[in-house]
């Protein structure tokens, strides 16, 4: 099973909605705004930026390229202080597995930290359909949880909320200040952590050669959640492994000043199983649940790549396509270029097949990557893919037009149709208003130019008898 | 004295015929001997990022047949460079090794290949130049067009807040999501209209079009030029 969130409506609608609803809009533009900008500021300190992201994307390279030994490793010292590990194929394997793990233990409550992956396999709605409650513990989470919604962004996933409207969803009044909302969230939350039988996380890296997991945060009710309740349970995706603890530094350098712009985010939290003897905290239990759901296959493929992804957040921030239509609207809990690339890649094709087409390639998203991802050639890559699924007609209009223009001579006959053709076709001050086809969608919004009365090669061919 | 090769790209041939020519005069003021391949078409850009490999290579193959012999080929288009220099070598291999490295943006050949910036343009107006997506980062020369500007008299440049956004253009994408290609290209013009210039200034035609498409729509009648033909304009005798 892929993907285990499907998008209710369909594409254009979403986008209709999402455009429509100028206080999203602004809210999207104000955040990703600020968080590109400070992108900027924080790679722009260091003395050579170049240099790290090249290392970054090496680290991560080599990590795929040495996935199966890695996680071995990885396994056997987890398993060593008395930890489990478990590789989950898709998405009901998770869920199942946490099931069983809460059953085992009478576990009725829950806390969760920030995790994408658990929202990959829709954890909470499994959760509640077997009777045990969940609850989001990061702010963003929160509010989204509160709201019934899926996250708008892989790291802020409720920045399309302005603070008015968390403020409401929190049932305080609409211009309480940002802090004093934390504090109200944490106050209810904190009761919540005690009571909590088991705490779920995800990871933003996976260590192998000190077997441990990384978690970043800002807030850190991670350490909440992997503290104070009996059991910890962290589920992450199987390309988060990084070889060596040493490459850490580097990679959370990448992770957090792309991402928010920050220096070290404030919590970084390195788990490493359960606690151990002598130990005064940590959990009796620990176990570490790898998704696999569709991302081994992709090693070896022209796809390969995006298994390099540290979820950094960044590609949204600068994406222009991201910044009108906001994270709802892909329809996916994977947003933006990063989510164009990989809803589809894990699947349902069904349900995100249409996502590449989703980009005017504009290249943003490869520049801001911190592993240097080739978002906008992994576009092209799957549209390719896409094509022999493309409805017939448009097929034949692309090779006809293709056919055509492969030869000058075709050239030039279609020109000079399209010439007359065009004359039938409403203008207004000699651009034209409304046209058939493909131009149709340009029309819909913008005057379209008519060919010229002379082309190029026409006004050479006269200067130069 | 150095010779090239125009390709004019097909947006401009069918479109913008004027651009071509500006292009032609401002390269032969530079003693610069322009030819022009008439069996030439279009690079299959759009085919390709379409996702119509097939198509764009038949194209592709076709474009590396008709500059087979070039010097230096030389085009008014940021995005049909990179296509030639990015794309064609994993497209059609070896038989693009001959063109991709001898194609130039026409601002880059002015500057790298001909050594000029200062071409002696003159135009008394306030710009705002609009960075073209695949110029800036496929190519990586945003400096070139921005050089050249910098040396005309009597214009003065400024560039939009966000001027690393894309103006929405993305080849067959303004038209197949035409709603959220015109929200980025609305972004854009706003951002362009408040810097209070009076001409929008680019380096490739496509974007021009389109932003110029959607003022039109909008009913302004703001001046939007080539790089080429500001860099034509001048009063000479
Ligand atoms: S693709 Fe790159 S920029 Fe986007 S989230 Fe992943 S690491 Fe960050």
């Amino acid at each position: 099973m892929p993907i285990a969130h499907e998008p209710a409506a369909a594409w254009g609608e979403r986008v209709t909605i999402a455009l429509s609803d100028i206080r999203l809009r602004e809210n999207i533009a104000r955040s990703t705004t600020r968080f590109a900008a400070q992108r900027l500021t924080a790679l722009g300190e260091l003395p050579d930026a170049a240099a790290l992201r090249a290392r970054g994307r090496a680290i991560r390279a080599d990590a795929i390229d040495r996935l199966p030994e890695l996680h071995t490793e990885l396994r056997q010292r987890i398993e060593a202080r008395g930890g489990h590990v478990h590789l989950a194929a898709d998405p009901s394997a998770v869920t199942r597995k946490v099931i069983e793990i809460a059953r085992a233990h009478g576990a009725r409550r829950i806390v969760k930290s920030k995790s994408m992956v658990s929202e990959e396999v829709a954890l909470n709605d499994a959760l509640a359909e077997a009777g045990i409650e969940s609850l989001e513990t990061d702010l963003g989470e929160y509010l989204i949880q509160l709201a019934g919604e899926m996250p708008a962004h892989i790291i802020a996933p409720a920045l399309h909320k302005s603070r008015a409207e968390s403020a409401e969803l929190l049932g305080a009044p609409a211009d309480t200040p940002a802090e004093a909302l934390m504090a109200i969230a944490r106050a209810r939350l904190r009761e919540r952590f005690l009571q909590a039988d088991i705490g779920i996380t995800g990871g933003n890296f996976l260590v192998a050669d000190t077997g441990g997991v990384v978690i970043v945060t800002n807030e850190g009710n991670d350490r909440m959640c992997t503290s104070l309740p009996r059991v910890h349970i962290a589920i992450v995706g199987v390309e988060k492994i990084i070889a060596h603890a040493a490459d850490l530094p580097d990679m959370l350098k990448l992770l957090t000043r792309s991402a928010t712009g920050q220096r070290i985010s404030v919590y970084v939290s390195l788990i490493d199983g359960p606690r151990g003897a002598g130990e005064t905290d940590g959990p009796d239990e620990f176990h570490l649940i790898l998704l696999d759901n569709g991302r081994l296959r992709l090693r070896g493929t022209p796809h390969e790549e995006v298994l390099y992804c540290i979820r950094c957040g960044a590609c949204l921030n600068v994406c222009p396509v991201y910044r009108q239509i906001g994270g709802h609207a892909y329809g996916s809990v994977y947003p933006g270029p990063i989510g164009a690339v990989i809803s589809p890649l894990l699947g349902p094709a069904s349900a995100y097949g249409m996502l590449p087409k989703a980009s005017s390639l504009c290249g943003a998203c490869w520049e801001a990557c911190p592993v240097g991802i080739h978002l906008h050639d992994q576009l092209v890559a799957l549209r390719q893919e896409g094509v022999r699924s493309t409805p017939w007609p448009q097929r034949l209009l692309f090779a006809g037009w293709a056919a055509a223009w492969a030869g000058s001579a075709l050239y030039t006959a279609f020109l000079r149709l399209g010439r007359v053709a065009q004359r039938l076709l409403p203008h207004h001050g000699g651009w034209i208003r409304r046209a058939p086809s493909l131009l149709g969608g340009w029309t819909s919004t913008r005057d379209l130019p008519p060919i010229a009365a002379k082309t190029f090669r026409e006004r050479w061919a006269e200067r130069r008898p | 004295m150095t010779r090239a090769s125009l390709f004019v790209t097909c947006l401009v041939d069918l479109l913008r015929p004027e651009i071509g020519e500006a292009t032609v005069r401002v390269l032969e003021r530079q003693g610069v001997q322009v030819d022009f391949p008439e069996e030439q078409t279009c690079c299959g850009q759009a085919h390709y990022n379409a996702g119509y490999r097939t198509e764009a290579k038949a194209l592709a193959e076709h474009f590396c047949d008709v500059f087979a012999n070039s010097e230096n080929i030389v085009a008014p288009s940021g995005s049909c460079v990179a296509m030639v220099k990015r794309h064609y070598p994993e497209l059609v291999g070896q038989r693009a090794a001959g063109v991709a490295s001898r194609c130039w943006e026409f601002t880059g050949y002015l500057r790298h290949v001909v050594g000029v910036e200062d071409v002696g343009a003159k135009l008394e107006a306030s710009a705002v130049y609009h960075a073209s997506c695949h110029l800036q980062r496929e190519l990586g020369t945003g400096q070139d067009p921005r050089a050249m500007l910098a040396r005309v008299r009597g214009l003065q440049v400024t560039e939009p807040a966000d001027a690393d956004q894309c103006c929405g253009f993305g080849g067959t994408f303004s038209m197949t999501m035409a709603d959220v290609s015109t929200a980025m290209a609305d972004a854009k013009l706003e951002r362009v209209k408040a810097t209070g210039a009076s001409v929008l200034v680019g380096a490739d035609a496509a974007c021009l079009l389109h932003l110029e498409g959607r003022l039109r729509r909008q009913g302004c009648e703001t001046c939007v030029m080539h790089i080429s033909q500001v860099l034509d304009h001048a009063d000479r005798p």
